[in-house]
C-alpha cells in the first residue's frame, strides 16, 4: 500500500500531515553545519526525467543526497530514450540496476502508473502530463502552513490554465484532504468540463475572489494556448486574469501569493507582485527540498512492504457481475482491482 | 453439460459431407435434429423418433448437441484483419480462425490496411486470402475515399464489380468529415445497392482525444473525446442520407445521444442502420483509471448511462446489430503510455459471450433476437442474405431450416470461465475482458456444411 | 495506487499521552520506582552533574524523545533550584540515525531542538529514560557529530537495565535494574503519561524489542 506516491488524491489526511510534519523536522537540517543525514545510505534513487526540468530534478537530487542516497540521473535527451527506447524497456533497465526509487517526470499522463507495473521499487511522480504533481502540492501546502500557521479552513484561490495543469489537480485533491477551501479561477475554456464534480468552487472573475482569499496561487499560462482558441490574446488574458499591483491590493493584509514556477512575468503575474513580500515563490523552492526529503524518507527508509500489486503480467480477475448491473437503465458499476 | 464430456460430440473420422446434429436447440427453442448434406441443411425434425428417421440408414456423422443452442452462423459487419500491411498484429488466416472460434461464418474486413483497400486489386487480394484460409467468408469493405485521406472518392464501382463484390464502403478509422464528399458517396453507391458505413467522429472536436470527455478525462488529465463529436456527424449524415435517398450505416455507436438521433431518423422512415460493439455494451470509461491502454479504443468507452442506452437501443432494434470492431494490436503498441498506445480491442472470440452476459443474462434479448442481431440483420445490411456466387450459395443470416446453407454455430450457454487471451487464436492479446468471468462457449461452427470448429477447437 | 501511510512510532509531541498496547500489559507488572524514588534519583543525578562538571557552567542537556525530553527539563530545573545555574535544555531526535530503520515501516520523526548556544565546546549531557542495548545512544552520538563538536559527551539515564550490545556506558544512573531480555521496563512520566512510575513486566512470547 505504501510503495508509491503517484497522486495527491491517494494521500489520506494522516499521510499528508505525516509528510508535512516530517518535512518540518527535516527543514531544520539546512541550518546545521553538516546538512546531511545517513538515513538512506545504500539506497539508489533514479531521476527519470523525460521532460526538461532542471529545477525539479535538482530539488529531488538535493533531497536524495542530503539523506545520503545514491542518485542516478537519467534524462531523455541524448540517451537511449531519445533513440526510441520504450518506457517499459527503460523501466526494466532501471530495475536491473537496482533502483530503490524512481522519480519520474513525463509528458504523458499516466506514465508513472505504467512504470509502477514494471519496477519493484517506489515510484514518485514528479509530474505526468496534465495529470498530477503531488510533491508540488505538498510543498505548496507546507509553504501555506508555515506562512499562515494553518491549513484547515484556509481559503485558497488557484488561477490560470486549470484544464492543462497537473499542479492544479494535485492541489485541489490535497487541499481538500487537508481541510482548506479551494476556488478555481479561469476563463470557461480553461476549465475541465466535469469541474462541477470537483470538491471546489469555480469563478470566472478574479477580482471578486481576491478579497476573500488567504492564498492566491497563480499558474503558468502558455502563449501557445492562444493558437487553439482558448483565449483571444495575451492582452485580454492578462487584463482579465493577470495578477498585477492593483489586483494585489485587493488581497487581505495577511494573504500570500504563490506560483509553482516557471513564471511568465507580465502574463499571469506582474513583476511587482512576484517580487513583493507577499510572494512565496523563492521559499517554495527551498521548501521543495524538505518536502521531497520527507517523501523519500517515508517511502524508502522503512522495511519493504510485501509486493501486493502488479509486476508485469498480473491479470486482475473480475467477475462480470462486478462490472455490470442487470437490466436496461440501471447504473453500470465498474470495479477494477 | 460440462466440456469434459465433449468427446461424445465429434466422431473420429467424419463421413464425407453428411452431419446429423442431434438434440440442438435452434434459437434456444425445443431440441431438434438437423441434417446437413454437403453445403445445405436438408432436414430438420423435433428430436426423438422423427429425428432418427432423418438419417435412417445413411452414412452420416452424428454430433451430439444436447442442450447446445443452435444459431445461424454469426456475421460480423466490422472487423480489422490487418492484412495486407500489419501482419504482425493479425493476418486473414489468424483473424478468420479467431472469427470461427467466435461462431462467425462471415466477416467484413475493414479497409484501413496498408495499402488501403481502395482498389479492386486489394479487395480481391483480401477476398482470396479469406477463401484460401477457409475458416469463414471474408467480405472486404471498400474505402470510401482514396487512401482514406477524405478528399477524393475511391473507385467504388470497380470494387463493387470485382470478384469481392464489395457492397459496404467505409473509411473506418477515419471519419468522412467533409459534408460534400459524404453526400457524393451516399449518392454514388445507389447505383449498385451499396451502403456507406460512417465512422462518426468530428475531427476538429477530437484532436488528440484519448478518453471519453467527462469526469474521468478531467481527473486523469487526458484529452477528452466528447459525445457531441459523434452525435453531430450522425445527425448530419442521417439528414444527408434522407435528402439523397440513400442507405447509411453507422459504425460502433457509443453514446446515448447517438441512439436517440438514430431512433428519430428511423421514425422518419429513413434508411439508417446502426451497429454497436460488445465492449460498448459492457464496459465504461472508469476502467481507464489505471491508464492501462488495453481499455483505449475509438470511439472510447463511455459512461454507465451510455451503456444502458445502448443496451436498450439494441433491445428495441434502434441499433440493428452487434459488430465486433475487432482491432488487434501487437504488444508494444499497448504496453506503453496511454497517449502513445494504439486504439482498439480484440473481440471476435469473446463477442457472443459478451452479448450473452450483457443482453441475455439481463433479460433484454432472447436467443432468437441474438440470432437476429448477430446474424440476420448484419447479413441483410452487408447484402449477404440473398446472394449466390456461381454454384455456391453464398448467403448468410438465413433461418435454420431445410434449404438454407449450412452455416451454423452450436453454443453451450452453461459454463462460466475466465477469458484468457493467451489462448486466443488471434495473433494479438489486447482483450479488455482478460481475466473476466463470462458465460458460454462456442462448441462448433459450420461453414456451408464444413465444420471449422469442433469441440471448442479449430477443426483441422 | 496509494502513497504513504504514517507509521507506528513514539508520539512526537510532548505532553500528549502515548497510548501503548504494551503499557496495559506492563501495568500489571511490578513497580520498580515510585514517584518519590524518581524524584530523589533525579535530585541525586543533578548533584552528580554539578560535581563532575565543576558547576555545570558549560553543560547542555539534550533529552532523547520521547521521555528523555521531560527528564532533561526536570534536571535543568533541579540545577536551577539547587545552584542557580541556568543550563540550556533541548531535544535530540535520533530516528534518522537509527541502525534498524529497514526492519520496520518508516517511523515518525521526533522533534529536535538544539538550544541557541549550540554545542560546540560544550559538555553535552544526553538524557534518556532507559538504557538497554546502547544503540539509541550510538545514534545520538552520530547525530551530535553532524551538529557540532562538543568538548565532551556524557550520558544520564533514569534506568540502566543491562544487556548492552555496544561499548556504551552511562555517566549518571538513577537506578541499576538487572532484567531478563524478555522483560519490559515501562517508564511513565507525568508530562507524557499523567503519572510517574517505572514498572517491570513479562512480555508475551511474540513481542520483542
Amino acid at each position: 500500500m505504501n510503495r508509491h506516491l503517484i497522486s495527491a488524491a491517494d494521500l489520506s489526511l494522516d499521510d499528508a500531515v505525516a509528510i508535512l510534519d516530517t518535512a518540518e523536522e527535516l527543514a531544520r537540517l539546512a541550518e546545521r553545519p553538516i546538512p546531511k543525514l545517513p538515513t538512506l545510505r545504500g539506497r539508489t534513487v533514479v531521476n527519470l526525467f523525460y521532460e526538461d526540468s532542471t529545477r525539479t530534478r535538482i530539488s529531488f537530487e538535493a533531497a536524495a543526497k542530503r539523506l545520503s542516497a545514491d542518485v542516478i540521473n537519467f534524462s531523455a535527451k541524448g540517451s537511449s530514450v531519445a533513440k526510441g527506447e520504450s518506457l517499459k524497456d527503460t523501466a526494466l533497465t532501471l530495475q536491473a540496476m537496482g533502483a530503490d526509487a524512481v522519480v519520474i517526470r513525463h509528458g504523458a499522463s499516466g506514465a508513472p502508473h505504467r512504470l509502477a507495473r514494471w519496477v519493484r521499487g517506489s515510484v514518485v511522480n514528479a509530474g505526468d502530463g496534465t495529470h498530477e504533481h503531488p510533491t508540488q502540492a505538498l510543498l505548496d501546502a507546507f509553504t501555506m502552513r508555515r506562512r499562515l500557521g494553518r491549513l484547515e479552513g484556509l481559503r485558497v484561490s488557484i488561477v490560470g490554465d486549470i484544464l492543462h495543469s497537473r499542479v492544479a489537480r494535485s492541489n485541489v485533491w490535497l487541499l481538500r484532504t487537508l481541510g482548506a477551501q479551494v476556488t478555481l479561477v479561469a476563463p470557461p475554456t480553461l476549465l475541465p468540463i466535469a469541474v462541477d464534480g470537483w470538491p471546489c468552487s469555480v469563478s470566472y472573475d478574479l477580482s471578486s475572489v481576491l478579497p476573500g482569499s488567504d492564498v492566491v496561487m497563480m499558474l503558468r499560462v502558455q502563449h501557445e494556448r492562444m493558437s487553439d482558441a482558448y483565449f483571444p490574446s495575451v492582452r485580454e488574458y492578462r487584463r482579465r486574469y493577470g495578477l498585477d499591483g492593483d489586483r494585489m491590493a485587493l488581497l487581505p493584509d495577511h494573504a500570500i501569493v504563490m506560483h509553482p514556477g516557471p513564471m511568465n512575468r507580465g502574463m499571469e503575474i506582474a513583476a511587482e507582485v512576484a517580487d513583493s513580500p507577499r510572494s512565496t515563490i523563492v521559499e517554495q523552492v527551498t521548501n521543495g527540498v524538505s518536502v521531497r526529503m520527507a517523501v523519500l524518507y517515508l517511502l524508502l527508509s522503512g522495511s519493504r512492504a510485501p509486493d501486493e500489486s502488479a509486476v508485469a503480467g498480473d491479470t486482475e480477475l473480475v467477475t462480470a457481475a462486478e462490472l455490470t448491473a442487470t437490466g436496461a437503465g440501471s447504473q453500470v458499476r465498474v470495479e477494477v482491482l | 453439460m460440462s466440456a469434459a464430456s465433449g468427446n461424445r460430440r465429434s466422431a473420429a473420422t467424419p463421413a464425407q459431407g453428411r452431419w446429423l446434429i442431434r438434440g440442438a436447440r435452434p434459437l434456444g427453442g425445443p431440441p431438434a435434429d438437423i441434417l446437413i448434406d454437403g453445403a445445405v441443411i436438408t432436414g430438420m425434425a423435433a428430436s426423438g423418433r422423427d429425428g432418427r428417421q432423418l438419417a435412417a440408414g445413411a452414412d452420416v456423422t452424428v454430433l451430439d448437441a444436447s442442450d447446445l443452442i443452435a444459431l445461424p452462423g454469426l456475421v460480423d459487419l466490422h472487423t480489422h484483419l490487418r492484412e495486407p500491411g500489419r501482419e504482425d498484429a493479425e493476418t486473414v488466416a489468424s483473424g478468420t480462425a479467431a472469427a470461427a472460434l467466435g461462431g462467425f461464418t462471415a466477416v467484413h474486413a475493414m479497409a484501413n490496411t496498408e495499402p488501403a483497400a481502395d482498389t479492386a486489386g486489394v479487395v480481391e487480394q483480401v477476398w482470396r486470402l479469406g477463401r484460401q484460409a477457409g475458416y469463414c467468408d471474408v467480405c472486404p469493405v471498400g474505402a470510401v475515399t482514396a487512401g482514406l485521406h477524405g478528399s477524393q472518392l475511391a473507385e467504388l464501382g470497380a470494387m463493387a464489380d470485382s470478384a469481392a463484390r464489395v457492397r459496404v464502403f467505409s473509411d473506418d478509422g477515419q471519419c468522412v468529415s467533409d459534408a460534400t464528399l459524404m453526400r457524393r458517396a451516399l449518392e454514388y453507391v445507389k447505383a449498385f445497392d451499396g451502403v456507406i458505413a460512417q465512422h462518426a467522429q468530428e475531427p476538429r472536436l477530437t484532436q488528440g482525444a484519448q478518453v471519453n470527455e467527462g469526469e474521468m478525462s478531467a481527473r486523469l488529465g487526458l484529452a477528452g473525446w466528447p459525445a457531441v463529436a459523434e452525435e453531430a456527424i450522425i445527425a448530419r449524415d442521417c439528414l444527408l442520407a434522407a435528402h439523397v435517398g440513400s442507405a447509411l450505416h453507422i459504425c460502433h455507436v457509443s453514446t446515448a445521444g447517438s441512439v436517440e438521433i438514430i431512433r428519430w431518423a428511423k421514425s422518419k422512415g429513413w434508411r439508417v442502420t446502426a451497429e454497436v460493439t460488445p465492449h460498448h455494451l459492457l464496459l465504461t470509461d472508469e476502467l481507464a483509471a489505471n491508464y492501462d491502454p488495453v481499455f483505449k479504443v475509438n470511439p472510447p468507452l463511455r459512461t454507465a448511462a451510455d451503456v444502458a442506452a445502448l443496451r436498450a437501443g439494441l433491445a428495441d432494434g434502434t441499433i440493428d446489430c452487434v459488430a465486433t470492431d475487432h482491432a488487434p494490436h501487437p504488444a508494444e503498441s499497448k504496453e506503453t503510455e496511454w497517449s502513445e498506445a494504439a486504439f482498439g480491442m480484440t473481440g471476435l472470440e469473446t463477442a457472443l459471450r459478451v452479448v450473452h452476459e450483457a443482453m441475455v443474462s439481463t433479460g433484454l434479448l432472447d436467443w432468437s433476437s441474438v440470432a437476429d442481431r448477430m446474424s440476420v440483420r448484419p447479413a441483410e445490411i452487408g447484402r449477404l442474405s440473398d446472394r449466390a456466387a456461381g454454384q455456391h450459395d453464398m448467403r448468410h443470416g438465413c433461418p435454420i431450416a431445410p434449404g438454407s446453407p449450412a452455416n451454423l454455430v452450436l453454443y453451450d450457454a452453461e459454463p462460466i470461465r475466465h477469458v484468457d487471451p493467451a489462448a486466443h487464436a488471434s495473433r494479438s492479446r489486447n482483450s479488455p475482458f482478460a481475466g473476466l468471468k463470462l458465460p458460454g462457449q462456442v462448441i462448433a461452427t459450420f461453414l456451408r456444411g464444413k465444420p471449422t470448429v469442433l469441440d471448442g477447437r479449430l477443426a483441422s | 495506487m496509494a502513497g504513504i501511510t504514517s507509521s507506528a512510532g513514539p508520539a512526537a509531541t510532548a505532553g500528549a499521552a502515548a497510548p501503548d498496547t504494551r503499557a496495559g500489559a506492563a501495568r500489571a507488572g511490578k513497580s520498580v520506582l515510585g514517584p518519590d524514588e524518581i524524584r530523589r534519583a533525579l535530585t541525586r543525578i543533578g548533584h552528580e552533574i554539578l560535581e563532575r562538571t565543576d558547576g555545570a557552567g558549560d553543560v547542555v542537556l539534550l533529552g532523547i524523545p520521547t521521555r528523555g525530553v521531560p527528564l532533561a527539563r526536570r534536571l535543568a530545573e533541579r540545577l536551577a533550584e539547587t545552584e542557580g545555574v541556568r543550563v540550556p535544555v533541548g531535544s535530540l531526535d535520533i530516528t534518522l540515525y537509527r541502525d534498524d530503520l529497514r526492519l520496520r515501516p518508516a517511523r515518525t520523526l521526533g522533534h529536535t531542538e538544539v538550544p541557541g548556544s549550540g554545542i560546540d565546546g560544550m559538555v553535552v549531557v544526553l538524557v534518556d529514560d532507559v538504557l538497554f542495548s546502547g544503540r539509541t545512544v550510538r545514534a545520538a552520538l552520530d547525530a551530535l557529530g553532524d551538529i557540532g563538536r562538543p568538548r565532551a559527551v556524557q550520558l544520564a539515564v533514569l534506568v540502566d537495565r543491562g544487556h548492552r550490545e555496544l561499548p556504551i556506558r552511562p555517566d549518571y544512573v538513577g537506578k541499576n535494574l538487572p532484567t531478563a531480555k524478555r522483560e519490559v521496563v515501562r517508564v511513565l512520566l507525568t508530562e507524557t503519561d499523567g503519572e510517574d512510575s517505572v514498572t517491570l513486566a513479562q512480555l508475551p512470547e511474540e513481542e520483542g524489542r
